[in-house]
């Protein structure tokens, strides 16, 4: 008996809450996982959040949720309060997304990087960083006079071995003789950690240092050894002006945009958004000059051809470390086999720690 | 030159109910400062406040996640109560809870799509158990080799860290989770029973008030609890009474670590549902704060975890409603200490005017 007087009296208060709310003006909310200056991917999400306030749509932010209990609290708050859609931006929010829209149909959830998407009101949205990474890898492979490349590693997720293997496929393609050395950090964010790892990497003879990692510390630590290195998820030019070639920016703006005025206006649907370089999802930064004019000029063409489709980042034929084939020639591999990889390609050094 | 001469002396009548009065005082000396703090942010300091205190607890549902946020923390603090009450200072609580969510978690997978009434008590002893093990070390170390525990227990939690990493990462990563640093989501006979369909306040909370009953009763009414105290207030008096000095240390580490894993258990099997890198925000280290708080009495305790718990819940919400950064949790949290250990100060000393001296310099 008392349980079903609870239970009417939870759904009366939250039908109360959402009539409350009923002719509140729509509002999105967005949820980090970082501080807001972080100068990576935080910084990034939370300049997509100003783009999305510029178009005259009211938004509310919480920064620094851990990944863990509090994670449901903050997104069901902001749900409760009225908010009607709602970015939750890292991968651990993915179950308590989940999990709250399916008390609130009403509202809208957007979940970045995961792969769950339990009820109609939750769509997911990740970026093709890869093809990025493809543009990295050429350069890298022009650039290095040791044919050593150092990538600084986070996790062994499909999202990370993707760019991996799209970086040493494209350098390879211009210098047959590369190799990447790879160090796994176990973390997205630890500058001590991080720049650590770079050192180690400098001085096991690397000359080109690379990130999948969100602190400034690796380009920091690239710069003053006098080697070259790529920024990570947003412009770190700053932090490294001679080493920087260039960076790989998530521009999340246009989508955050959009999306928003798609749920103001009922027009919104679930989905799976795989933006890259075509849609300006993925963007470079400016190419450093010291690279010379010939081979930003041949950057700025495989940049064109990724947009257009004209070029793939992972065309056949490709093999894995053993030589077994896993793309046949002319082929190309498809989202699905992107979405899940998880082998290394021929020329990465060591084994995916499992 | 003349300069003025301070001496502070030792105060030898403190009366016991402004003991337990300043912790109140530092609260409302924190909700004064607080409000300048606002004010200066440029928010209205009254309408930031009732964000900040009232708005989080003001339905059922931000009543439940108050005690959700408060029953590890309690925990954790009566745990470390034993420690601080008898002069050993327990700095790792964090990896003793961890360690006990990983021994708590491991059983649980180990359980994994296995229905029975019994899985939950075991998964729960057995993170007590991981715990105390874990607490154990410095306690022997300390006691056998005349190691520091502050440093030792501290530098544990970074191993029990990088365990749980490990482990997540490897070997106990969900075959069907792409690699993901997580766990697969235990079975329903894992999970803490959920007391109200709709909110997330689990039978957690039983074990927080059975252990604050049970440490009560050893605190106050045991041979074990007088001893604990009188080796607190005086090493050398505990050594000429006769008391094992080694057998309590390793006892009080022992009860403190199993209350800790208790914690970690209770929020794997509760809210998360799983093992991953995030399992605990520092509550292990919040705890401290909660612990002193309440004056290391197992009702005070309570109340502190409570409102310690409410500062969390109160930065969330006021970052929502006004966007005040969320760090001003943390802000509230070391002003509420801050403000304790110097109304401490002025209650135990007092400072002298010795008048005006002739400077010989």
């Amino acid at each position: 008996m008392y349980k079903l007087f609870l239970r009417s009296l939870i759904s009366v208060l939250f039908v109360l809450g959402f009539s409350l709310n009923a002719n509140a003006e729509f509002k999105v909310g967005f949820v980090y996982v970082g501080p807001t200056g972080d100068h990576g991917w935080t910084y990034q999400h939370d300049e997509g959040r100003k783009a999305v306030e510029a178009a005259g749509i009211k938004t509310t932010y919480v920064e620094s949720v851990p990944e863990g209990a509090d994670a449901e609290r903050v997104i069901r708050q902001l749900a409760q309060s009225g908010h009607d859609l709602i970015f939750t931006t890292s991968f651990g929010y993915m179950d308590p997304t989940n999990k709250v829209a399916k008390d609130f149909p009403n509202v809208k959830f957007e979940h970045a990087t995961g792969y769950k998407r339990e009820h109609s009101n939750v769509a997911t949205y990740s970026a093709r960083f890869y093809e990025g990474r493809t543009l990295l890898g050429h350069m890298a492979g022009k650039m290095t006079k040791t044919n050593t490349i150092g990538y600084i590693a986070s996790f062994p997720i499909p999202e990370v071995i993707r760019g991996i293997n799209a970086m040493t496929l494209a350098a390879q393609k211009v210098n047959p003789d590369i190799k990447t050395k790879i160090v796994w950090v176990f973390t997205w964010y630890d500058p001590g950690k991080e720049s650590e790892a770079a050192q180690a990497l400098i001085d096991q003879g690397a000359d080109i240092i690379m990130q999948h990692t969100d602190s400034t510390a690796p380009v920091q630590v690239a710069e003053k050894a006098g080697v070259w290195s790529f920024g990570q998820a947003s412009d770190m030019q700053r932090f490294a002006p001679k080493s920087i070639l260039t960076s790989i920016i998530d521009d999340w703006a246009p989508y955050y945009v959009e999306r928003s005025i798609a749920a103001r206006d009922g027009t919104w649907k679930q989905q799976d958004t795989w933006h890259g370089l075509k849609e300006g999802m993925v963007a470079m930064a400016p190419y450093n000059s010291a690279m010379g004019d010939d081979l930003i000029k041949e950057v700025e063409q495989l940049q064109k051809d990724l947009a257009s489709g004209k070029a793939h980042s992972f065309t056949g034929p490709i093999y894995d470390q053993k030589g077994n084939i896993l793309v046949a020639e002319g082929a190309v591999a498809d989202d699905g086999m992107l979405a899940g990889m998880n082998v290394y390609v021929k020329g990465v050094e060591g084994d995916i720690p499992q | 030159m003349e300069v003025q001469l301070i001496k502070i002396e030792k105060r030898n009548d403190v009366s016991r109910s402004i003991y337990f009065l300043t912790p109140v005082l530092a609260i409302f000396l924190t909700l004064f400062g607080g409000g300048i703090i606002f004010y200066i942010l440029g928010f209205n300091p009254i309408e930031a406040l009732k964000f900040f205190f009232i708005t989080p607890i003001s339905d059922l549902y931000g009543l439940s996640e108050l005690l959700v946020k408060a029953t590890p923390l309690c925990l954790i603090a009566i745990g470390l109560s034993f420690c601080f009450k008898s002069n050993n200072w327990n700095i790792g609580a964090e990896g003793q809870l961890i360690f006990g969510g990983i021994v708590g978690g491991g059983v649980a997978l180990l359980f994994y799509n296995h229905d029975g009434f019994y899985v939950l008590p075991i998964i729960i002893l057995s993170g007590a158990i991981g715990g105390m093990l874990f607490a154990m070390i410095p306690a022997i170390l300390k006691t056998y080799f005349n190691t520091n525990e502050i440093l030792v227990s501290l530098m544990l939690v970074y191993v029990a860290k990088l365990l749980l990493d490990f482990l997540v990462v490897g070997p106990w990563s969900n075959p069907e989770g792409f690699n993901f640093p997580e766990t697969r989501q235990f079975s329903e006979s894992a999970r803490m029973p959920i007391l109200f369909e709709g909110l997330r306040i689990h039978a957690g909370i039983f074990i927080t008030l059975i252990t604050v009953f049970l440490s009560w009763l050893i605190l106050f009414k045991t041979y074990l609890g007088f001893q604990i105290k009188v080796s607190g207030l005086s090493l050398k008096t505990a050594k000429y009474a006769g008391y094992k000095g080694k057998t309590m240390i390793i006892i009080v580490f022992m009860i403190s670590g199993a209350c800790a894993g208790l914690a970690g258990v209770g929020e794997i099997t509760g809210p998360i549902g799983q093992l991953h890198r995030n399992i605990s925000p520092d509550y292990g280290f919040t705890a401290i704060i909660v612990a002193f708080l309440g004056r290391l009495n197992p009702v005070g305790i309570i109340f502190a975890s409570l409102i310690v718990a409410l500062t969390y819940l109160g930065a969330e919400t006021a970052q929502i409603f006004l966007q005040v950064p969320k760090y001003t949790g943390q802000v509230f949290q070391g002003m509420i200490l801050f403000f304790l250990l110097g109304s401490d100060y002025l209650l135990f000393f007092k400072i002298k005017f010795l008048g005006l001296k002739k400077n010989e310099l």
